[in-house]
């Protein structure tokens, strides 16, 4: 964006001061240099919580922890985008850079979001392999390299919520448990012994909230930080839960 | 007959904090578990290159002891031999229990896992899931530890922090104080045994590889609570990270480990001046002995790219689609924050803080000299002496995690607690630490808390870093006694009790700058060179004098750390000193 002014940067951020709170917005300008992204702008505000007409606020509330789009904690909306704001550079970025909660899941304050949703929807697709204990058992089975090589790719899921924000089917109107989660199961069914749980999986995914409740819209696999084929992985859960639920029917 | 039930208090949801959660579980206990964040979203899952276990698969006769005596070797003799060779021999069971639980690690064409090279040692001895390994083995334990949240066994306080522990009146830890960083209520919880693990102090260097969240401050703490310190002047300087003015991103070892090769321009011409320095070894010289001569080029050589303090970290000579296999991940992350293709140019570099050797002090079964007080994982001294080898962080969370939860139980069942706690106790060290939160709130002083941060991290990167001397060190102290006092001094803007950020930092911002005077004067005390810490007045290692650990203890009156030594065992390798222009000799 070489014809924007160098020299500041300008952010227009929605606040809010409690869940139940009315949302504002507030506009606060800081010096640029180069390879800022939005958490060190954050980081800047907080230094000098002083909104561009000088009024003197506390300092922008958010997440964030590894600043290496590792830990998926600093997931917001950037102008009208879900995505991770360590990574979001602002020379990319067109001004004035408009930051809000993603508001799919609840705001406890300005940008910090309650993401809980997601870690209950790892409980329930069992996003575990049933192992026996930490203890010595034996040597873990060999495993195809190419399979492994898919699970590593699902495996980078970060809980992040990008994938969420995005889907229109996620919300007040529907009991969709997102993406991400529905992926996870994928993650698990192709696990040596994961496979074992498999038939569980599918079951809870053919319930209320379940694959049944995707779209088809692929609004995720764009949003998706980490690059996660998610379209194709869900059309495989899609694919695994009917044959599931015509086994269930002669099975019976 | 039912096994007893116990009530153990984790603090941290790294590797560590996890894999004793596990082993509590496993033994019939309950948890409950704190931390700042959900525990998927820890620290460790930025370990990027690997784990080191001696699993010999790739016909080079590596065996358990050679991966114990390259530990004790590259940790410069300072750690306890027979807790490392604890840690070596658990190794390949560790990642057996690892690859069951579901990690999904680079594997061989025949199904079973890759190695690879790492710095310090000669064998392939690095198992590791492309290049984002602490996050695989991070989630594999998430996913295990939410199991048993689902039995009911483990009652995650995530979004909670640690303030201090409650200690009875033998002395005696019984249980902890925390507060809920989002309704900001402040709770006493009652423990039988607390495990502290809570991982490394980078934030007290302010720019480091570390996530925000690694502040320290529970260290600190629990140190101004009586836990003595070890080593703490041992911090590793990662030779390869992106600088930034946010953070220095990591760029692994493992880059370096598949052939990444370090120069700058000499003379026109490429210089590798590692391969050169160190012709054993090359580029896979342990971190402190690379960062020293990076910090030697550019800095005494001025041969840093445009006189910047910057060398190249090369793997443009290697086939792009191997460099996507085993290294991924990190290539991403350098083209996403720098803008550039690793596979095509070098990467710029330069070190940075990175990890702690030091830490909390404790005895092999991980107990603080606090009863009922341990802590394990990066928050503790244990296992890597002055000089911490790649890929050995992972397994030492993770393995003391495994000594650390059982011990607890053990400690429950078995240990001289003393009296009960009483609700009055309780209630009388939550008060404390209420009133300590709404004097902060009161705090309308000039100094802005996070200004205050970024130059205690100023100060501590100029000074006690690669390469320390006497005269700066004593006045860095001098600066950080001048910074304890502008503490007093901060003015928060923000008085509310609603998910207040700046008045939680306010509370970190002292505990860190109290760890970075244990720091400083551990370094200043310390007259020799060994491992991490290198001091220009004494350029060599003084086994004589310094084979010792250091125990720093806070003075309640002075505020201030005092240094000094005991012994500890190494009775196992004799030492010899470290050159690694040559091959290790035995």
């Amino acid at each position: 964006m070489a014809e924007q002014n160098k020299q500041t940067v300008t952010f227009i951020i929605e606040r809010q001061d409690g869940p139940d709170s009315k949302p504002y917005t507030q506009e606060f300008e800081i010096p640029y240099r180069p390879a800022l992204n939005v958490v060190a702008s954050l980081m800047e505000i907080q230094k000098n919580p002083v909104t561009k007409d000088g009024k003197k606020v506390a300092p922008v509330v958010w997440e964030c922890n590894c600043l290496e789009k590792v830990c998926g904690a600093c997931m917001m909306v950037i102008n009208g985008r879900a995505r991770q704001a360590c990574c979001a550079l602002i020379d990319e970025l067109e001004q004035p850079i408009h930051l809000a909660p993603a508001r799919t899941f609840p705001v406890i304050r300005d940008l910090l979001i309650d993401r809980s949703v997601m870690f209950e929807s790892l409980k329930r697709i069992q996003g575990w392999v049933e192992i026996d204990g930490t203890w010595e058992v034996k040597d873990a089975p060999i495993q195809n390299p190419y399979t492994a090589q898919t699970a590593y790719e699902i495996s980078h899921c970060m809980t992040c919520g990008c994938c969420l924000e995005a889907c229109p089917n996620v919300g007040p109107q529907s009991d969709f448990i997102g993406p991400a989660p529905t992926v996870q199961a994928y993650l698990f069914n192709l696990h040596p012994l994961g496979k074992f749980d498999k038939e569980k999986r599918l079951n809870t995914l053919m319930e209320k909230g379940g694959i049944t409740s995707c779209g088809n819209s692929q609004n995720c696999v764009q949003a998706c930080p980490k690059n996660i084929k998610l379209t194709t992985y869900l059309a495989q859960v899609n694919r695994d839960v009917n044959k599931q639920a015509l086994k269930n029917i002669f099975n019976k | 007959m039912a096994k007893a039930k116990y009530k153990i208090v984790v603090v941290g949801g790294g590797l560590s904090g996890l894999m004793a959660t596990l082993k509590i579980c496993e033994a019939g206990s309950d948890v409950d578990l704190f931390s700042y964040c959900p525990v998927k979203r820890s620290h460790s899952l930025c370990a990027q290159g690997g784990i080191n276990a001696c699993m010999d698969t790739k016909g080079e006769h590596d065996s358990i002891y050679e991966h114990f005596d390259d530990t004790v070797y590259g940790g410069d003799f300072l750690a306890d031999q027979v807790a490392v060779k604890g840690m070596c021999e658990a190794a390949p069971k560790l990642i057996k229990m690892f690859d069951r639980m579901g990690v999904p690690f680079t594997r061989t064409a025949e199904g079973v896992l890759d190695l690879r090279n790492f710095g310090g040692q000669k064998n392939k001895r690095t198992c590791f899931a492309g290049s984002t390994t602490g996050q695989q083995l991070l989630y594999a334990l998430d996913e295990q530890v939410r199991k048993w949240e689902v039995k009911g066994n483990v009652k995650k306080y995530e979004f909670w922090e640690f303030i201090k522990v409650i200690k009875n009146k033998e002395g005696v830890c019984r249980g902890i104080v925390a507060q809920s960083m989002n309704s900001m209520e402040i709770k006493a919880f009652r423990a039988d045994t607390v495990i502290i693990a809570t991982g490394g102090p980078g934030q007290v260097f302010g720019r480091c590889t570390a996530s925000t969240i690694c502040n320290g401050s529970a260290v600190s703490a629990v140190y101004q609570q009586g836990a003595h310190i070890g080593n703490p002047e041992f911090i590793q300087i990662h030779p390869t990270a992106i600088p930034g003015s946010d953070k220095n991103r990591l760029m692994s070892e493992a880059c370096r480990g598949e052939g990444g090769r370090i120069w700058v321009y000499k003379d026109g011409k490429p210089w590798y001046f590692l391969e050169e320095m160190y012709p054993a070894y090359g580029n896979l010289v342990p971190r402190d002995v690379a960062s020293r001569a990076i910090y030697d080029v550019c800095m005494n050589q001025h041969l840093g790219i445009n006189g910047e303090n910057r060398v190249y970290l090369d793997l443009s000579h290697i086939p792009a689609d191997y460099l996507e296999r085993k290294l991924g991940g990190i290539l991403e992350m350098y083209s996403e924050f720098v803008g550039k293709d690793p596979r095509k140019v070098p990467m710029e570099i330069y070190p940075s803080v990175h990890y702690s050797m030091g830490g909390i002090w404790v005895d092999r079964l991980h107990h603080t000299n606090i009863p009922g007080l341990m802590a394990s994982g990066e928050c503790d001294y244990q296992y890597h002496g002055a000089n911490r080898l790649g890929a050995n962080s992972l397994l030492s969370a993770a393995y003391s995690g495994t000594i650390s939860g059982p011990e607890a139980i053990n400690w429950a069942a078995t240990g001289d607690r003393g009296s009960e706690i009483t609700d009055e106790e309780l209630e009388a060290a939550r008060q404390a630490c209420v009133d300590q939160f709404e004097s902060i709130l009161k705090m309308d002083g000039p100094e802005n808390v996070h200004r205050l941060h970024h130059e205690l991290g100023d100060v501590m990167n100029k000074y006690v870093t690669i390469e320390r001397v006497n005269q700066d060190l004593d006045y860095c102290l001098e600066e950080l006694k001048k910074i304890l006092k502008r503490w007093n001094d901060i003015g928060v803007t923000d008085r509310g009790h609603w998910a207040n950020q700046e008045a939680m930092f306010v509370r970190q911002l002292r505990n860190m700058i109290l760890y970075a005077m244990v720091v400083t004067k551990a370094a200043r005390m310390r007259d020799e060179s060994r491992g991490a810490h290198f001091k220009r007045e004494f350029p060599t290692r003084n086994d004589e004098r310094f084979m010792k650990t250091t125990i720093v203890d806070y003075n309640t009156e002075t505020e201030e750390p005092m240094v000094s030594y005991i012994e500890f065992d190494h009775s196992l390798v004799k030492p010899r000193p470290r050159n690694y222009a040559v091959a290790k000799k035995e």
